[in-house]
């Protein structure tokens, strides 16, 4: 099991290579709002297929949702409930 | 538009619909670098096999067609407030008419939604251009909520 800062490292890799984000991934908070640092819903799309393959998961549909993608928090718990489904 | 309750009554059914709208763009060089980088997860997890025929047919303009698409999912998505719905982007597939035109067929949660928020139609128009394509979708709905603020807009990115 993976602890919550090793995947916060491994979402911030993620975002700094496919959210377009306009700040780099490491300096946000987890808390941040992706959106508002320039992450389009087209690349919350790359960050999604990029989390599949790095973590061997797949997001349902439930979890389709604008907020999930939102922030690294948000990332990480989605990824956290995916683990222990 | 906005009909105060005690003229509603008196007013064609046609007025008391509401409308409400989504736009959204994307860019052609940014869905062709993730065809290049996801490949096939990228088309199949967006699009349906008849979208992807149809991108596919011919020569060029593959990523063109996509990013339209893709304007045109997420301006539907905006106009009946799914971003929160938990919806497959295949649920919300845009259908090609044989004069050129573009609709949208509606499949899974996307359709009951728009069932519940009482959708009777909902109007696309989507192009392209150099390296940006959009998509305006109208959704036409049946039933009035009043209490909607007359000037509020939000921007989605």
């Amino acid at each position: 099991m993976k602890t919550a800062e090793e995947l916060d490292s491994q979402i911030r890799t993620i975002l700094r290579n496919h959210g377009r984000l306009n700040q780099d991934a490491l300096q946000l908070d987890a808390s941040d709002d992706l959106y508002r640092h320039g992450m389009t819903s087209h690349a919350s799309v790359n960050v999604m297929l990029a989390l599949e393959s790095a973590f061997d998961v797949e997001f349902p549909d439930h979890m389709l949702k604008r907020s999930v993608f939102g922030s690294i928090g948000s990332i990480r718990r989605a990824l956290s409930e995916l683990a222990t489904a | 538009m906005f009909l105060p309750a005690e003229i509603t009554a008196s007013v064609p059914s046609t007025l008391r619909q509401r409308i409400q709208m989504g736009f959204d763009v994307a860019q052609v060089s940014s869905v062709a670098h993730s065809l290049a980088e996801f490949g096939d997860r990228y088309l199949r997890r967006l699009f349906t096999p008849a979208e992807i025929a149809y991108a596919c047919q011919g020569v060029g303009l593959q990523a063109e067609r996509l990013a339209a698409r893709f304007a045109a999912k997420e301006a539907v998505m905006k106009a009946l407030q799914l971003s929160e719905a938990g919806v497959d982007w295949r649920d919300i597939e845009v259908v090609k008419h044989p004069d050129g035109s573009c609709g949208v067929a509606l499949h899974g949660e996307a359709a009951r939604c728009a069932q519940r928020a009482g959708a009777e139609q909902i109007v696309l128009s989507l192009s392209h251009d150099g390296d940006c394509a959009g998509a305006v979708a109208v959704a036409v709905l049946a039933s009035p909520r009043p209490e909607i603020p007359l000037s509020t807009s939000h921007e989605n990115r």
